[in-house]
C-alpha cells in the first residue's frame, strides 16, 4: 500500500505487482526511468456509443491516457512527441483555463444524476474503510426491503465476491474491479448502470472501495453519501477523516453488538461525527443482529419517497 | 488523496487546450487548490512530473496556489477563515462549524510558446 495516496501497488496487465515511488528532495542532478504506470481494465464487455437518455458520450469524450504495456508488461511514458522547440518563438502568452480539474469526472456525474433523476431511483453511495461491515449491511437491507425493486454497484480492488454475496440474495448486482483504482468514478457508475437496466422508483446502492480518503471527492451522481463506521475502529475515525464524514448525509455505527466487549463510547463517536459534520444523521446498528435495523429502512424509504414525490 | 488521479484529470485538460497549433510548449501551469481539498503538494507535484511526460506541457513549472478555508459557525453565525477542518469558530469558540469553501481543484491558466 501506498503511503502518499492510500493505493494499492501498481499491477501490470501480467499481474505482476510493479510497486510506485512517490518524491524525495535531491540536491544533485540524476536522471532515472520511470516504470510508473496504470492500467484501466475493465471486466464487463460495453460499448462506448451507448446513450443513456438524453446523455451521450462517445468514445472520444474518454480521452484518459492509456499507455500501452511492453513486452514486459512495463508501461512508458514521455515517449510522444512533446520537447518540441521552435527556433523564432520565444514570447510566452497567458491562457485562462479556469476549468475544475474533476471536471470530467463532474461531467460523467451529472449525467448519471440526470438517468437516475428520471427514473426516480434514489441512489445511496455507501462509503467506509475497509471491513466496517457494508456488504453484510447490504445483504440485510435488501432481505428487509423485500420485494422493493433495486440494485447494487459493488467497487473493489480484486474480486467479485461481493456481487456474488448480494446476488445470493437474489438483487441485481455489478462488480466494477478498480484494478490499482483507490475509489469509484462518476465513469465507472455509468456503465455499471447501463447493465442494470434499473426500475422505476428502484433503490440503488452503490458500495464505493473501503477507502476513507479518496471516494469523498468523487461525485458519482449518488443523491447523498453514507459512511459507515464500525464501533471496533475507533471513536476518532472522523477526526482523522473528515472529509469523507463532512461530505456525508448520514453516519451508520455499525457493529453495535460488539460495543460491550470493546470498551467504545457511543456518544463520543456522535459527538466527533458532529464536529466534522453538524448536519450529518446517525443510526447505530447492528447489521447482525438486527438492532437499529428499523430506523435504517424507514430513512431509505422516506428519502426515496420525498424523491418521487418531490 | 489520489494525486495521481488528479494528474491525469489535469493532463486531459490542458492536452484539449494545448492542442491548439500555434501552441508549441507549455511552460508553467497555475492549478489554485482550496485548503480542504484533501490534496498533498509534494504527491501531486510528483505525479505531475510523471503525468506530464510525453505532453506539450512535459516539464512545465507547476505553481499551486493556496486558496483559503472558510466555515459557517452554526452557533454565532460568522463566516470565518479557518485553517484545519476541526478548528473551531474563531469569533465565538464553538465547535459546530460547517466548512463552505476549500474544496477547489482548478487549474487557473497556464502560460504557453
Amino acid at each position: 500500500m501506498c503511503s502518499v495516496c492510500g493505493c494499492s501497488d501498481i499491477v501490470t496487465a501480467d499481474g505482476k505487482s510493479v510497486g510506485h515511488a512517490h518524491s524525495h528532495d535531491h540536491d544533485h542532478p540524476h536522471d532515472h526511468g520511470h516504470d510508473h504506470g496504470h492500467h484501466h481494465a475493465h471486466d464487463h464487455a460495453h460499448s462506448h456509443d451507448h446513450v443513456h437518455g438524453e446523455y451521450k458520450h462517445g468514445h472520444d469524450e474518454h480521452g484518459h491516457h492509456h499507455p500501452q504495456p511492453d513486452a514486459r508488461g512495463d508501461h512508458h511514458y514521455g515517449t510522444g512527441a512533446a520537447g518540441v522547440s521552435v527556433p523564432g518563438m520565444s514570447q510566452s502568452r497567458l491562457i485562462e483555463v479556469e476549468t475544475a480539474i474533476l471536471s470530467k469526472n463532474d461531467t460523467f456525474a451529472a449525467g448519471n444524476r440526470r438517468v437516475l433523476d428520471a427514473l426516480e431511483v434514489f441512489a445511496v453511495n455507501l462509503v467506509s474503510s475497509p471491513g466496517s461491515g457494508k456488504t453484510t449491511l447490504l445483504c440485510e437491507t435488501i432481505k428487509r426491503l423485500g420485494d422493493v425493486p433495486l440494485a447494487v454497484i459493488e467497487g473493489d480492488q480484486q474480486t467479485a465476491n461481493d456481487a456474488e454475496r448480494i446476488r445470493a440474495t437474489g438483487a441485481r448486482a455489478v462488480q466494477i474491479n478498480t484494478g490499482k483504482g483507490c475509489h469509484l468514478d462518476g465513469h465507472m457508475v455509468g456503465h455499471a448502470l447501463d447493465q442494470l437496466r434499473l426500475r422505476q422508483g428502484a433503490f440503488l446502492f452503490i458500495e464505493n472501495v473501503g477507502n476513507l480518503v479518496c471516494p469523498a471527492a468523487f461525485d458519482l451522481g449518488e443523491d447523498c453519501k453514507v459512511a459507515i463506521l464500525s464501533v471496533t475502529e475507533g471513536e476518532d475515525k472522523p477526526l482523522k477523516y473528515p472529509d469523507m464524514f463532512t461530505a456525508s448525509t448520514l453516519a451508520i455505527l455499525n457493529k453495535t453488538d460488539l460495543a460491550p466487549h470493546c470498551d467504545v463510547d457511543l456518544d463520543l463517536y456522535a459527538a466527533n461525527l458532529k464536529r466534522v459534520n453538524p448536519d450529518i444523521e446517525i443510526i447505530a446498528l447492528s447489521a447482525r443482529t438486527g438492532e437499529g435495523m428499523d430506523r435504517w429502512i424507514e430513512w431509505l424509504t422516506a428519502r426515496r419517497d420525498a424523491k418521487r414525490t418531490g | 488523496m489520489h494525486e495521481m488521479s488528479l494528474v491525469e484529470g489535469m493532463r486531459t485538460i490542458i492536452d484539449r487546450v494545448a492542442a491548439d497549433p500555434g501552441i508549441v510548449r507549455v511552460t508553467r501551469v497555475r492549478v489554485e487548490i482550496g485548503r480542504f481539498a484533501g490534496v498533498e503538494k509534494a504527491a501531486l507535484s510528483f505525479a505531475w512530473d510523471v503525468v506530464m511526460h510525453g505532453s506539450k506541457a512535459e516539464g512545465a513549472a507547476l505553481e499551486i496556489i493556496d486558496l483559503p478555508g472558510t466555515a459557517l459557525c452554526y452557533d454565532c453565525g460568522a463566516t470565518a477563515q479557518i485553517e484545519s477542518r476541526l478548528d473551531p469558530c474563531p469569533v465565538c469558540g464553538s465547535g459546530k462549524v460547517m466548512p463552505e469553501q476549500g474544496d477547489e481543484m482548478r487549474i487557473k491558466d497556464m502560460e504557453v510558446i
